[in-house]
């Protein structure tokens, strides 16, 4: 029970610091002190305090969506182990529901978008069901790998059975740790796919569909946005770790620095995609993702490679 | 017969007894063939109203040999509309929409007789904002993205229509006018020449020196007073100060549409050494205050010719560091190579001019073709030109033309003796009666050009403003045809058009 709490708290610790890291990194690399390292936690307090807007257009899906979207969010985020630890939630087969969950959350706020009846949303939508579309094999063949290796199919399982692999599927856990934190890149809306900060609607993906949220509804869905980091931040740490040091001492600052830093850099370093590109992007990943599920098939039948 | 008088950017106003009043039908045709070579443009194109109805004027420059062309002409167009040249020529399309929003004057087979800018005078007070009549595509496949007027930054109102298929826009249309003032009435509201030049600072808040250095000269060639060569001097020295600013703004501005944090920083610092240096000369970050007719309030002295000449060549060094990298960077390549073309052929149909032009290979520089004061004397101005007309190049145009302003400060400072006092400026100055006096400044986004009318008695009875926007709007809406809905903001900001200077 306790193991279940303390992997509980270390979700949220890594939830809550991720996007610190990321301003932090950001601040740095332009020669700027940065704002407060929880300055987002306030600000979503502050949006917890208000009341919501509502368009006259909108309809009920449309206030119903911010809640969906946190409670996928949190379902999903209770099913992922911290290194050795133990998640709340566990069952055989939960890597599917994972994956669902947050399908879910995606369908939610895409219709409260279309609901809305904005073109600039209409647009955002399109863009994310898109995207969402092209990830999910990849996000499903990662995932299968893991499973692969253990013969289980629930995330506490595959992992507490970690201390079997042995060394020559370093490469492979790597390149998983590398597809997750891309997927994590894409499913978050971060440079190069999207770009949280800007002001351009045209440009936006992610952020136009939350265009006519505010109040309590916007600090929801900012609220999901981190559990999400947080479950595709810490299966990327689990990757690594699960070839380095399999304890959560070790895994928690991994998921929160190794995330935060490289997302950081990246988004003071390179400039967007070109919006057309971001497709070939993401099946970039996708046959990644393939690659690494046929190397780990290979090396699970001792074939010698 | 003559159709035109000729004149050039250095000679005195001309007496509006020596500009023929010609036949429109003769106009028309000479037009017709004239506009189809290359160097000619048109500058300015506007009527006003006498005793017997409308007068027009034309003012066009010839690029190859500076000549500027001007003609009149007194139509009886009640009885009969005017031929467009529209038509013919999309460069005329704003000055006749403008006459005829302003006068009713009917053209026929104008393709595109819209409102301008809804102007306070326009004659039909019915055409307002909301009922603009846009441009529609029937069709089930497309849809219809409408952005503004109230733009969600911190940029002043236009409403942009897009038609699309998917993320891919086949048409763009720009309904401007949010920003009228009545700039050109204000102008003649009080006859006041301080008033004046401060009206000019603000007709494009970005452009303050260039429009007031248009007025100052405007102003200039109406009187007998003689101008000091070292106010020229030091009116280039604002101009090319605020080139500077402005690409640096600009470059930094591109950086941040597409998310590249660290050029966006990096030029953020550099414009506020720019913009600081001409407050350290004027007090005002912008210029504003810097140019005045007949002299100057702020003279150079040795001291402010060192910190000038010490932070043009601070900026020039680190801004090279910075264009060496952004040419050499594949992530921004990728966005802006090949992204919105203006073929040089479309760009001179459409009468661009400035930096946007010289990216379409279309060489339009005042520096070059029509000099005044400074460049016409001493300088030697050698325009930059791109070839591919993309982002890329107007992005190139600017990291060039950076280089080439400090260039010319870091020049002209080094041999500069500033004698630390110049004429005050002179705001009574009297000026020629019956003229119509005319500049043409090469701001940082183009051909800036003021007209001015006196009366008999020497009073400005007419003011008439041309900020290149109002040429090069149409540029954007090309530049953007075919391309994803989604690289329209960088298509936007490498044009960086002015609302305001539009609107007037």
């Amino acid at each position: 029970m306790l193991i279940k709490l303390l992997n509980t708290l270390l979700m949220i610790v890594v939830a809550l610091s991720i996007t610190g890291v990321i301003n932090r990194t950001r601040a740095l690399l332009s020669g700027r002190k940065g704002i407060r390292f929880f300055q987002h936690v306030y600000n979503a307090r502050l949006l917890l305090r208000k009341g919501a807007v509502y368009s006259p257009t909108t309809t009920a899906l449309f206030r119903i969506a911010p809640c969906v979207y946190l409670g996928a969010a949190i379902m999903a985020f209770l099913f992922i182990p911290v290194a050795n630890l133990e998640p709340v939630l566990s069952f055989h087969g939960d890597i599917v529901l994972v994956a669902y969950l947050l399908a879910l959350s995606r369908i939610a706020i895409v219709l409260a978008a279309m609901d809305t009846g904005s073109s600039f949303e209409g647009m955002g939508a399109a863009r994310e069901a898109l995207y969402g579309a092209l990830v999910e094999p990849a996000l499903m063949m990662g995932l299968a790998t893991f499973a692969l290796f253990c013969g289980y199919s629930s995330f506490a399982d595959i992992f507490s059975t970690a201390q079997m692999f042995d060394t020559n599927i370093t490469i492979v856990m790597l390149l998983l740790a590398y597809v997750f934190l891309i997927i994590m890149i894409i499913e978050s809306g971060r440079v190069p796919v999207d770009d949280p900060r800007t002001h351009l609607e045209l440009t936006m993906i992610h952020e136009v569909m939350c265009l006519d949220y505010s109040g309590i509804d916007l600090a929801m869905i900012n609220i999901a946005g981190w559990l999400k980091n947080a479950i595709w931040a810490m299966i990327a740490a689990n990757a690594v770790s699960v070839v380095v040091c399999f304890h959560w001492e070790f895994a928690t600052p991994l998921a929160i620095l190794g995330s935060g830093i490289t997302i950081g850099a990246i988004e003071s370093l390179r400039a967007r995609n070109k919006l057309s590109r971001n497709t070939t992007y993401i099946l970039t990943i996708v046959a990644m993702s393939a690659l690494v599920l046929l190397t780990g098939f290979l090396l699970y039948q001792n074939i010698d490679i | 017969m003559k159709l035109y008088h000729i004149t050039n950017n250095t000679a005195a106003a001309v007496a509006i007894a020596d500009i023929p009043v010609v036949d429109y039908v003769e106009l028309y045709n000479d037009l017709k063939e004239r506009m189809k070579d290359g160097n000619y443009h048109v500058a300015h194109y506007f009527a006003t109203e006498i005793s017997e109805g409308l007068k027009f004027y034309i003012i066009l420059l010839n690029d190859a040999n500076g000549e500027v062309l001007i003609s009149s002409f007194v139509p009886d167009y009640y009885a009969e509309g005017l031929a467009s040249l529209t038509a013919l020529h999309p460069q005329f399309h704003p000055f006749e929409r403008e006459i005829h929003e302003l006068y009713g004057v009917p053209f026929d087979s104008h393709p595109w007789l819209k409102p301008l800018r809804f102007s306070h005078d326009r004659r039909n007070k019915n055409s307002s904002m909301d009922t603009y009549p846009f441009y529609t595509i029937e069709g089930d496949e497309l849809h219809e993205v409408n952005v503004g007027p109230i733009h969600a930054g911190i940029i002043e109102p236009g409403a942009f229509r897009f038609i699309c298929s998917g993320e891919q826009v086949l048409h763009l249309e720009i309904a401007l006018g949010y920003q009228h003032r009545g700039v050109e009435g204000e102008m003649l509201r009080e006859n006041n020449s301080l008033r004046r030049v401060v009206i000019s600072e603000s007709v494009a808040g970005d452009t303050a020196v260039g429009h007031a250095t248009a007025y100052a000269e405007l102003i200039e060639k109406l009187g007998d007073k003689r101008v000091d060569e070292d106010l020229y001097l030091e009116r280039m020295i604002g101009l090319e100060l605020e080139r500077m600013a402005m690409h640096i703004a600009d470059t930094g501005a591109l950086a941040t549409d597409i998310g590249f944090q660290l050029y966006q920083v990096a030029c953020e610092a550099l414009r506020t050494v720019t913009i600081n240096t001409t407050q350290a000369w004027c007090g005002n970050r912008f210029g504003k205050s810097l140019i005045r007719p007949f002299g100057t309030n702020h003279p150079l002295t040795a001291a402010k010719c060192e910190l000038i000449r010490k932070n043009v060549a601070d900026v020039r060094r680190r801004y090279a560091e910075l264009r060496r990298d952004m040419l050499e960077d594949p992530t921004l390549l990728a966005r802006f190579e090949q992204c919105g073309l203006v073929p040089h052929v479309e760009m001179q149909r459409i009468g661009g001019v400035g930096q946007a032009a010289r990216a379409s290979a279309l060489c339009r520089d005042i520096r070059k073709s029509h000099p005044s004061g400074y460049y016409a004397t001493k300088l030697s101005h050698e325009p930059i030109t791109k070839q591919d007309g993309d982002v890329m190049s107007r992005l190139m145009m600017r990291l060039d033309e950076v280089w080439q302003s400090a260039d010319y400060i870091l020049r002209t400072l080094e041999s500069y003796q500033p004698k630390g006092e110049l004429s005050a400026p002179d705001y009574f100055a009297p000026l020629h009666a019956d003229s119509l006096s005319f500049s043409l400044v090469e701001g940082w986004r183009g051909e800036i050009c003021h007209v001015a009318l006196t009366d008999d008695k020497g009073q400005i009875a007419k003011y008439k403003i041309k900020d290149p926007s109002l040429h090069n709007w149409l540029g954007l809406a090309i530049a953007v045809r075919s391309e994803g809905i989604s690289d329209f903001p960088i298509n936007n900001k490498s044009f960086n058009l002015s609302y305001c200077g539009h609107d007037l």
